[in-house]
């Protein structure tokens, strides 16, 4: 552990004595967040192999098909979003508790299990691939379930680790004192531990299989995830902006009323087509058409509060990635999720290539961007609390470009599925009847096939934007002597109870 | 009492995001009892496994305004009749070698899953086999042997080879059997099914 520690610190340009500085939850979201970035770059490449099949379908056919790429381009994103949540939450967890973290030992015994955990079930994917229809095959190499193939042993390793995780957070917390932040932020936990069990099982029934496995996949992604990222919002702008606790709390608290009144009913425009009553087209056309609601409320708060304080941050690039966060939220899953919501018109582009677009904006968007901004806050601390407002001595372009490729990138590969997608509603679904032959021939329309294309592209762009967003991550404030901006009152940003 | 208000106030969204968030969660939950009733295999919506001992067929209901599964006269899969435990013996069969030899991550299951190869929900009924003698033969030599029976419809894009044997084959077949009497409330919309019975 030491000798990684180390190795950190001589890697990434850490002062020593300012590395030395940093608290044992600090030093362990580092480690969080280094991986997470290295499960980033996985996802990436993975997806641009997945992405490249579509064009050349004999590309690496029988050696690494379509499904594998596919499925460690979506695994290694949520492991490594994950990861920045739990990096996240280390990181703020002392400072909001205002006390040392409980048991930093077992929490660094759990980071390397859980990583090593991740790197047998990556290796085995790739190399295993599949199994034999028995249940050793669903314990043991994949359970084929989109979103949690996760073998049941690694199931059941993720919410040890998660146990674990939850007492250190919970209990510093009871060991300090506790704000609405950390409240919500505990609770939400809870709940998002909890529904992990509903996709623990296994049964006959597809239509039971997809009831609670969107319990899982909706209720994490659409529910408490964006509560979690919530929390780490309201204190990621107490922190670069100085905006006062009361406000953000408020904020919050208004963010969870919307989020989970909207988000839990929901759910119901996943029950639209899987054999659930027809009462779901009702119920979760019309909750899901709120779901938007929320994220707008998330724009207003994260604009209000930056402009509030005239945009003057301690840390320009984690602002700029909160309020992309903010943006990206509400355009990737609002509007991208409004727009094919209603069930009259998610008849025809359920499991197109629409979905593909949705889901590639609004994770982007709502968890990317926030983690991104967070590894910025923490890089700044780590460099020795240096200067990071305006004024960089390369004029900050690194960061800049970096943030401009990667949203730039993104859209691209949106509005591309889009398309395609739109031309799939209307060639496969509505004219083709969705047989196979209706499949094939929207998958050959050039609209279609152009798209693809496009995707490559600005997936070519995306990377460059993380491969940049590495190097400055890597160099940032290195030789930066000017301390950071003031921007808070400390004293009114305390929580108040004790 | 501040003078800040009440809309404002701190104390009335956090009792908001309580009292929302715990209404919310008991109506799912109240819910999910009557959907799990509707949903277990037997009841109307979801068929028995012994549905595969008769021939399936998928047509629109006006009274319903969308398109529904009807099941019809008996036709054995595989030419024999099945009891309940040993149609769900083989339908589970079926679901176990779908989820490990993870079809969900090129095909859709009810729409879910990934977009690169046709969705599966009424795969059995789909007109591609030819007709209902030429159908179980031509899924399981496909099943079996993807690589050697490929069907791109004209593009390049096949299955991999991933080692289904014979027996996983028709656990597959009787499980897409199964999965076509599930009743979707009409998705997918205008789907015409091979023909069927003299139909």
């Amino acid at each position: 552990m030491a000798v990684a520690a180390g190795t950190l610190r001589a890697g990434f340009g850490a002062p020593a004595d300012t590395a030395a500085a940093l608290s044992a939850g600090q030093r362990l979201a580092l480690k969080y967040f280094l991986a997470a970035m290295v499960l980033f770059l996985a996802q990436t490449v993975f997806g641009l192999l997945a992405g490249l099949q579509f064009i050349y379908p004999e590309f690496l056919f029988g050696v690494l098909d379509f499904n594998v790429n596919r499925m460690v381009h979506l695994n290694a994103m949520i492991v490594w979003m994950l990861y920045g949540f739990v990096g996240s939450i280390y990181w703020l967890v002392e400072d909001e508790a205002g006390t040392e973290l409980v048991g930093a030992k077992l929490a660094n015994i759990n980071f390397w299990v859980l990583t090593a955990a991740v790197a047998v079930v990556v290796v085995v994917y790739l190399v295993v691939q599949v199994g034999s229809g028995t249940r050793a095959s669903i314990w043991l190499i994949n359970e084929g379930r989109e979103y949690i193939e996760a073998p049941r042993w690694a199931d059941i390793g993720i919410v040890v680790c998660m146990g674990v995780f939850f007492y250190n957070v919970a209990a510093t917390f009871m060991k300090g004192r506790w704000s609405g932040i950390s409240g919500t932020l505990v609770l939400d936990l809870i709940a998002l531990a909890g529904l992990y069990l509903a996709g623990m099982f296994y049964t006959t029934n597809l239509s039971v299989d997809q009831y609670w496995w969107w319990w899982v996949v909706h209720l994490w992604v659409e529910a408490t995830w964006e509560v979690l990222v919530g929390c780490i919002m309201a204190w990621g702008l107490m922190k670069t902006l100085g905006a006062k606790r009361r406000i953000v709390t408020t904020w919050l608290y208004i963010e969870v009323a919307l989020m989970f009144g909207s988000g839990i009913l929901g759910l119901g425009h996943h029950y639209f087509w899987i054999g659930t009553p027809e009462y779901w087209l009702a119920l979760g056309g019309f909750f899901s058409a709120l779901e938007p609601i929320p994220l707008v409320a998330m724009v207003v708060h994260a604009v209000y509060d930056a402009g509030r304080h005239g945009f003057r941050s301690n840390n320009h690039p984690a602002l700029a990635w909160l309020i992309a966060h903010a943006f990206g939220n509400f355009l990737g899953a609002g509007v991208w999720g409004f727009m094919q919501t209603l069930p009259q018109i998610n008849l025809y582009t359920h499991g197109t290539q629409w979905s593909s677009s949705h889901g590639h904006l609004a994770f982007f968007g709502a968890y990317t961007t926030i983690v991104i901004a967070f590894i910025y806050i923490a890089l700044q601390k780590w460099r020795g609390d240096v200067w990071m407002s305006a004024d960089l001595p390369d004029g900050g372009w690194k960061w800049k470009w970096a943030l401009g490729l990667q949203c730039v990138g993104m859209l691209g590969m949106t509005m591309a599925m889009l398309i395609a997608g739109y031309e799939q509603a209307f060639v496969e679904r509505a004219i083709g009847g969705s047989t196979w032959q209706a499949f094939f021939e929207g998958q050959t329309q050039p609209w279609f096939v152009q798209a693809m294309q496009w995707r490559m592209v600005f997936g070519i762009v995306m990377t460059a934007g993380l491969l940049l967003l590495f190097w400055d991550l890597l160099t940032i404030g290195r030789n930066e002597t000017r301390p950071a901006k003031q921007v808070h009152a400390p004293e009114e940003n305390r929580p108040a109870k004790a | 009492m501040s003078d800040r208000a009440w809309w404002a106030s701190q104390d009335f969204w956090r009792k908001c995001a309580i009292f929302v968030t715990a209404f919310m969660a008991v109506v799912l939950i109240v819910l999910t009892f009557h959907t799990m009733d509707a949903i277990t295999s037997g009841s109307g919506r979801v068929p028995a496994y012994a549905v595969i001992n008769y021939r399936i067929d998928y047509e629109f209901d006006a009274g319903r305004n969308m398109y529904a599964p009807v099941i019809g006269e008996e036709a054995p899969l595989f030419g024999t009749l099945h009891t309940e435990d040993e149609a769900r013996a083989l339908v589970d069969l079926g679901k176990l070698t779908v989820q490990a030899k993870n079809c969900m991550n090129c095909h859709t299951l009810l729409g879910n899953g990934a977009y690169y190869a046709p969705d599966l929900t009424k795969a059995w009924l789909d007109p591609g086999w030819g007709n209902e003698q030429s159908r179980e033969l031509l899924l399981t030599m496909f099943l079996t042997d993807p690589v050697a029976n490929a069907r791109t419809f004209g593009t390049r894009r096949r299955m991999p080879d991933l080692g289904i044997t014979d027996e996983e084959a028709r656990g597959v077949i009787a499980f897409l059997k199964w999965l076509s009497a599930v009743d979707t409330n009409g998705f997918p919309h205008g789907f015409e099914t091979l023909p069927q019975g003299g139909s």
